[in-house]
């Protein structure tokens, strides 16, 4: 029943990882964990992320300065590092949408006229 | 990508170690929630994560930079490559210590000494003018007072002229201090201004004070005011007594200016100091003159208009004594010039050295890189980069070459502050210490030594097929043929230079010791000498003077332990002290019937005997030849040669114009005593010696001579002094031996410190020699077990190895010897009594060379013609 949907999750487009990221963050502050299932839970488990790769990307974003860092207690009560959105993470995020949505309604038509 | 991130690199690996484990613990409460096993919960949580390596990988190469990685890497591989051949690694970097540390030395003191402008306003345009002097023997000579008034008038292309003397003087103790004598500066007023000194308390000369008849003013070098006067600004206005007449103190210098040396104490307005008679001859040279040059004119112009002025005053006063032409420098030049010759040799000289050591390194990589050429190979077949290859040499000469530059600058900083404490009287020496251009050039020569060191042994990466080696057996007989030649050449090269340092170090030996065994004239040994000067204002008659000496010597005499006592203006040895001209009555028209001159002394009765200088016939003076009933004189061997010719010298009268008071018919030649030189390298000895007792010599020398050791009675004299007057300063106090020294000290630094640079170079040469010859003879051994197996004499086997070592040295000392024609050529100035071509001293370094070479190479052939062949075949 996952297959299919593994499927898709392995062929994510390059950078849509971090604007995921950033857009799971505008929520609040998370850690890793709550990221990855957050991500998972809100595509209704299309987008199986490996949760490993996910820690690459945070450490490049916390990098370029979109998110920063602090270590906390996780509601379970165990410790967890935390991530939450900088000023430049929220325009980054804004920027990142806009072009994603150029992306989406230009290959929407391609496709569409290929449908036709 | 920064280098911060670079180096916290482990720690942020730490934490995201940390970061993933929380994530898990997070994943396994889920998956436990969700509820499974524990076992299975954590399974599925390792599942979900991925490869735990791989996020870690990312991460850390995110963080790295790829070329500073691979330079740390190249840099640790070749620090653990050469720590593993300490006794390799410690001498090259020891040697090239050496070589950087003697460099970087020269470097500053050259900079700081002859680079670096004077510290007055637009040096650049301040010239230094002379004459040269009137027997054409010296291009840069004395001036005389009235010969810068000429060439004042005519130089339109300089700005300002100023002239200046050096003097004695004698400064009288105050408030508890002990008189003293000082050396001081007179000049006219203009100078210091035209220098662009701004006086630290007071004012400077003006043109109202340079005058005979003006009231006696004096201006206080900085040093002397802080140690005389403790920095008293009040001294402005005071009157302070010189030579027992009152000066008033009218300003005081800047602590910077220390012209013409650090050891002129005073300043005084020439024109009140000197006659007008002295300012207004035209052949009498005492001065030195400094111009300023006007914007745009050049030194050449100011040269020809001194020139010409020179030329017409000398058609005017056509004496034997007038100076004929002008000679020019820059003031720059003038400062440093005996300091050039030394300092540029020694320059050379390091530059030998740092070149010998690095190529004897370079050598030693060439035979280290030899017996890694198989692993060099086989990385070059798997694909590694030449350039890569190439990189790692160059890296481990470049951690040899910064290991020595920073113990070289360490040796350079120790250096410097020691040779300014050991050569204190060197131009300027107050002026040398390390800066940033030091520093520059420090880095520079450290990353000179490393290519050069690094490039050559890499030669053969960047040439030629690089899997020769490979197809070598692995019993490889001989070293590749391009390595050999090139180990060959480096030898030679080497040897060549050692042998250039050699005789240069040689000639300089040489030459001193010829400077130290000239004999004066007099007895040095057991001799100890003081000088003092008696001041006019209190010894203002003749016949005060004249008591003073007469009470002085059988006091002398008295004191136990002294052996004979005399007393001369100027002892042997002691400086040119002062001429007279004069004619010779019996011979009119001796040449042509120009006035002559020669160097006068004043003599007391004992002091032919006392200094041992040989009467030759006639007789000495005698006590009662004083005041106006000295009327005889004693003239030196090559005067009577000079002027009396094969006639008999005694008894002829000789004329002088200077003195006061002189007899009607001249001074009668009473004795003829032995030459006596008055510098070591000087070779005018024709003088005249008048009596002391005259009483016109305030001048004085007291040259005391003993059986034993002569400097416990320096204090007994300074006492019988002080008992004729306790207002009297002492200066000079020296062994005769400590007075030659003195002006040998020059050539005695030189030769040395160069044949200490030539050693240097020897033993490295022949560690160079010895390190690759036995390297070879470890290369060769199962060739050389084959030899002797298959019945080789050892004798063989020996000259083989010897002619292999030898042949490079050979060629070494052949282009040594001819490179050495050239370089003494270098040194020609410097050197005193001693031919430059000296074919002896060629052949004597030519068999210590042979020698050392010879057993450079004996040693490992011998080894190798001992070789067990059984042993040695098994070796591989």
């Amino acid at each position: 029943m996952t297959e299919p949907k593994k499927a898709a999750s392995g062929e994510m487009l390059q950078g849509t990882m971090d604007m995921l990221i950033l857009r799971t963050l505008v929520m609040g502050r998370a850690h890793g964990h709550t990221i990855a299932h957050v991500i998972e839970n809100t595509s209704e488990d299309v987008l199986q992320v490996e949760q490993g790769s996910l820690y690459p990307a945070l450490h490049r974003l916390e990098d370029r300065g979109w998110v920063k860092s602090s270590w906390g207690v996780s509601e379970n009560n165990r410790k967890a590092k935390f991530y939450e959105l900088t000023t430049a993470g929220r325009k980054q995020l804004v920027a990142e949408r806009e072009r994603w949505q150029q992306v989406v309604v230009a290959i929407g038509r391609i496709l569409g006229e290929a449908a036709e | 990508m920064n280098l911060r991130r670079f180096f916290s690199r482990p720690a942020a690996d730490a934490e995201l170690a940390q970061e993933l484990e929380a994530h898990l613990q997070h994943e396994v409460d889920h998956n436990i929630a969700r509820g499974m096993s524990e076992e299975k919960a954590r399974r599925q949580a390792r599942l979900k994560l991925g490869s735990v390596r791989r996020v870690h990988e990312t991460v850390w190469e995110r963080n790295s930079l790829e070329w500073f990685e691979t330079m740390l890497r190249d840099l640790r591989y070749a620090v653990r490559t050469l720590s593993r051949t300490p006794a390799f690694t410690v001498t090259a970097v020891l040697v090239m210590a050496l070589g950087i540390g003697a460099n970087v030395t020269l470097f500053t003191v050259v900079r700081s000494v002859l680079l670096k402008p004077l510290p007055f306003r637009e040096p650049d345009r301040l010239i230094q003018l002379y004459e040269k002097s009137p027997d054409g023997r010296r291009e840069y000579s004395y001036i005389a007072g009235g010969m810068y008034a000429a060439w004042k008038k005519a130089a339109s292309s300089v700005e300002q002229m100023a002239i200046y003397g050096t003097d004695s003087i004698n400064l009288s103790g105050s408030g508890g201090q002990l008189p003293e004598k000082l050396r001081y500066a007179k000049c006219s007023w203009d100078l210091l201004s035209m220098m662009g000194v701004v006086p630290e308390v007071g004012r400077l000369f003006v043109e109202a004070d340079d005058r005979r008849a003006a009231p006696a003013t004096v201006v206080l070098t900085h040093g002397l005011w802080m140690r005389r006067y403790a920095g008293d600004r009040g001294i402005v206005g005071k009157t302070i007594l010189l030579d027992a007449k009152p000066y008033t103190v009218v300003g005081v210098l800047p602590a910077w200016f220390l012209y013409p040396d650090t050891q002129t104490q005073l300043w005084a307005p020439i024109y009140h100091e000197e006659s007008s008679g002295m300012m207004e001859a035209v052949d009498n040279h005492n001065f030195f003159v400094i111009a300023r040059l006007r914007r745009g004119a050049t030194m050449a112009q100011a040269l020809s208009q001194v020139d010409t002025a020179e030329k017409q005053v000398r058609a005017a006063h056509p004496t034997p004594s007038t100076a004929s032409g002008a000679s020019a420098r820059t003031l720059l030049d003038g400062v440093v010039h005996d300091a050039k010759a030394t300092l540029y040799t020694l320059m050379g000289a390091t530059s030998c050295v740092l070149l010998i050591a690095c190529l004897n390194v370079a050598n030693l990589l060439v035979a280290r890189s030899a017996s890694r050429r198989k692993e060099t190979s086989v990385r070059a077949a798997l694909g590694g980069s030449r350039w890569r290859l190439l990189r790692e040499q160059l890296t481990e000469s470049a951690v040899l070459a910064g290991a020595g530059g920073a113990l070289g600058m360490l040796f350079a900083w120790l250096g410097t502050r020691w040779l300014v404490e050991a050569r204190p009287e060197m131009a300027r020496a107050n002026a040398i210490h390390m800066d940033g251009v030091v520093l520059l050039f420090g880095l520079g020569v450290v990353a000179g030594c490393g290519l050069l060191a690094g490039l050559i042994p890499s030669l053969s990466f960047l040439r030629g097929p690089l899997l020769e080696a490979l197809q070598d057996s692995s019993r490889a007989t001989s070293a590749g043929h391009a390595r050999g030649r090139l180990r060959r050449a480096l030898l030679a090269a080497e040897v060549g230079l050692t042998v250039v340092l050699l005789t240069c170090a040689g000639l300089l030996l040489k030459s001193y010791n010829h400077l130290r065994s000239t004999d004066l004239g007099c007895a040095t040994q057991n001799v100890l000498t003081m000088r003092f000067a008696l001041p006019h204002a209190r010894y203002d008659t003749a016949a005060k003077t004249a008591a003073f000496y007469e009470q002085l010597l059988p006091r002398l005499r008295a004191l136990p332990g002294v052996k004979a006592a005399g007393v001369v203006t100027t002892l042997p040895g002691q400086g040119y002290g002062g001429d007279s001209r004069f004619t010779l009555p019996e011979h009119p028209d001796f040449a042509g019937g120009a006035v002559q001159d020669a160097i006068v002394r004043g003599a007391d009765p004992g002091y032919f005997s006392a200094l041992q200088i040989p009467l030759l016939s006639g007789r000495f003076f005698e006590d009662h030849e004083r005041l106006t009933d000295a009327r005889s004189v004693i003239v030196s061997k090559s005067f009577a040669r000079q002027y009396f010719g094969d006639e008999d010298a005694l008894g002829k009268h000789i004329l002088i114009k200077d003195f006061d008071g002189v007899p009607p018919e001249g001074f009668e030649v009473v004795g003829v005593v032995g030459d006596t030189l008055w510098a070591l390298t000087e070779q005018d000895t024709a003088m005249m010696y008048f009596p002391l007792y005259s009483g016109g010599w305030p001048n004085a020398s007291i040259g005391v001579r003993s059986d034993g050791d002569v400097t416990s009675l320096a204090l007994p004299i300074q006492k019988v002094l002080g008992e004729l007057d306790p207002d009297l300063p002492v200066s000079d106090v020296l062994t005769m031996d400590q007075s030659i020294g003195r002006s040998t000290v020059d050539a005695s630094f030189t030769s040395s410190m160069v044949m200490a640079f030539a050693v240097i170079a020897l033993v490295l040469a022949a560690v160079g020699l010895y390190g690759v010859l036995s390297y070879i003879v470890t290369q060769r051994t199962s060739e050389i077990g084959i030899r002797i197996a298959l019945g080789a004499q050892r004798g063989a086997v020996l000259r083989l190895i010897l002619s292999d070592g030898l042949r490079p040295a050979w060629i070494g000392l052949l282009l040594g010897l001819v490179g050495s024609g050239f370089a003494v050529q270098l040194i020609r100035t410097m050197l005193y009594g001693t031919r430059a071509l000296d074919w002896v001293l060629f052949a004597e370094v030519g068999m210590v060379l042979a020698l050392v070479a010879g057993v450079a190479c004996a040693i490992p052939a011998w080894r190798a013609s001992r070789l067990d062949p059984m042993q040695a075949l098994r070796t591989e």
